[in-house]
């Protein structure tokens, strides 16, 4: 990685830190060891599957959070801040000044998840007293968990680059929320024609499809995920989110700094 | 060679939600710097001097015109190694202590890890912040940002330094303490464009310097020249009560401030003027001629064009024609 790039993200990632972005670990343990708890008085033979089912949509939903509500100032606190200024006048182009914050908030919500999937595997641990080969599958909805955490950043990004924080926040998560429903909106397109059929379908490729990186419940259920879908799903991610944060350095080239 | 070469720079931004309409912010501006020259750059408020600064920082883009620093496009990564800037009431990282903020700002400027560590030692003593260094800066006061500001400008030993209002914000101390510094970046040879609206820190410190209102340079001149000539009148103060009437036959502008009368008269009248002292037995303190001042030079440069291009016709005898850039 170029060197102005990694300085830039780990500086945004140390900005996040002292900011106590990472406190949150502390209201997700409470939620989680409070589940757990209540989870192994009440339930019979689901402990695991409420615990893996709630521990992952909590990741998700946290970081998705901060995904959004750090993302959506990435570059707009900097411009009002005028902080960008001393930085722009170094060696440092518009396009690295992205990348390195998009590096940086990610980086954050890697250090974020890794916390909070430790939480998962205690919890389970906790209910079931053991760990069970299934138990790796859960690996697996963590890693696309971050894969979509990286999508949301790229758009929060994208966003951000010519939009209030407000409206990032507002559209970044309406296309969470859409993207959620993403594979819905595929089935709704096939069986529409014409204009119709051409728009839906659109509109379905273009949302990022979030569904397919959803795989929460399988997992719950002590289902594998196959090899093809991890495959096509970090390729899917991957190319998005480099797209998006295309498109916000592009923008980002040619806005003047009031 | 030039430092900083200024072509028909200008900016223009488009204003207003549903009919948007052209904000001129600066006029073509054509400006040569030499190197190791301090310029200081002079206007109001609002005359267009950040946007200038920024225009040559490549943070917001020309409309028209282009720029050159030490010989290169002003966007060229080599020439931003070369280039330091302060921006007006400049802002940073306060999750970051002094130091590390400066390190920050070393490292993107590609400074090697040898040595860094102990430049950014160097410029917190430099600036007097060697005791807050590891204090985050968002406990700092504005002055001690300012200085903040000032030690990243020229940390990584530019060429070229660019301040936006230095003095802004700091204590009579602060100011004194940024004039000495300009003043050893002249000593080591580097060139400093610096805006400001306080003249006599421009006088102070400046080779030349350029007025800028309403987005348009009006003059510039190099204070030497602009400060050198008399306007025909001098200067006398002496121990008194009152004004003689004697005096004030002769002309003189007088007021009377405690013990001590200040009077200015034309010059032919100085023999004159020394003789009523004399009978009048009042004690003689100074008499110097009355210089050009940066002030009346700036005052005269912010007069509404018409006016400049009515006195400039005057002067030279010319037919009103239009006005195209500036001169002294």
């Amino acid at each position: 990685m170029n060197s102005r790039i990694g300085h830039i993200a780990f500086n945004t990632f140390r900005e996040a830190v002292r900011d106590r972005v990472l406190y949150n670990l502390i209201a997700f343990a409470l939620l989680l060891s409070g589940a757990a708890i209540l989870v192994g008085e009440i339930s019979i033979d689901i402990e695991r599957l409420v615990v893996v089912n709630l521990g992952l949509t909590a990741v998700s939903l946290f970081g998705v959070l901060i995904a959004i509500f750090i993302g959506i100032g990435l570059v707009s606190k900097e411009i009002d801040k005028r902080t960008l200024y001393t930085v722009l006048s170094r060696p440092v182009r518009r396009w690295e000044f992205v990348v390195g914050k998009f590096f940086g908030l990610t980086g954050t919500l890697v250090v974020n998840t890794f916390f909070m999937a430790l939480g998962v595997f205690l919890a389970l641990l906790y209910v079931a007293h053991k760990f069970e080969k299934m138990d790796l599958w859960v690996l697996g909805a963590l890693y696309f968990i971050v894969l979509q955490f990286l999508i949301v950043c790229a758009l929060a990004l994208f966003f951000s680059s010519f939009s209030t924080p407000l409206m990032s926040a507002v559209f970044t998560f309406a296309l969470f929320v859409i993207g959620n429903l993403a594979e819905d909106l595929r089935g709704f397109a096939r069986i529409t024609h014409g204009t119709e059929g051409w728009l839906a379908s659109a509109i379905a490729y273009l949302v990022p499809n979030f569904s397919a990186l959803n795989v929460v419940s399988q997992v719950a259920h002590g289902d594998s995920i196959p090899g093809r879908l991890i495959f096509y799903n970090t390729l899917y991610a991957l190319l998005y989110s480099a797209m998006a944060i295309a498109a916000a350095v592009l923008i980002f080239q040619r806005r003047n700094l009031k | 060679m030039a430092a900083i070469e200024i072509l028909d720079l200008e900016k223009s931004y488009l204003v207003g939600f549903w009919r948007k309409r052209p904000k001129i912010a600066l006029r073509p501006l054509c400006l040569s710097i030499e190197e190791g020259e301090v310029f200081g750059f002079l206007g109001p408020n609002g005359a267009g001097k950040t946007t200038t600064l920024k225009l040559l920082m490549g943070l917001v883009f020309p409309t028209a015109g282009s720029a050159r620093i030490l010989g290169r496009e002003m966007d060229d990564s080599w020439v931003k190694s070369q280039v330091g800037f302060l921006p007006e009431q400049p802002y940073f990282y306060d999750h970051l202590s002094a130091r590390e903020l400066l390190n920050y700002y070393g490292r993107l400027s590609g400074m090697p890890a040898k040595g860094r560590s102990a430049r950014v030692e160097e410029m917190l003593g430099r600036v007097g912040l060697s005791d807050s260094a590891g204090v985050q800066l968002r406990k700092f006061s504005k002055g001690m940002l300012q200085r903040v500001g000032l030690a990243q400008a020229i940390l990584h030993n530019p060429r070229v330094v660019f301040l936006d209002e230095p003095m802004s914000g700091l204590d009579p101390m602060g100011r004194r303490e940024v004039r000495d510094l300009i003043q050893q970046l002249r000593h080591e040879g580097k060139t400093v464009f610096f805006s400001t609206h306080i003249l006599s820190d421009a006088e102070a410190l400046c080779d030349r310097v350029g007025v800028i209102h309403q987005g348009e340079l009006r003059g510039v001149g190099a204070v030497a020249d602009l400060t050198s000539g008399t306007k025909g009148t001098i200067e006398i103060i002496f121990y008194a009560q009152h004004v003689p009437a004697a005096l004030t036959g002769l002309g003189a502008d007088a007021s009377v401030s405690g013990t001590m009368v200040n009077a200015v008269l034309p010059e032919e009248h100085q023999e004159a003027a020394l003789e009523v002292l004399r009978r009048e037995r009042m004690k003689l303190i100074s008499l110097a001629p009355v210089r050009n001042s940066l002030e009346e030079y700036y005052i005269q440069k912010l007069r509404p064009t018409d006016a400049l291009q009515a006195d400039s016709d005057q002067e030279s005898g010319r037919p009103e024609q239009s006005r195209k850039g500036a001169g002294a």
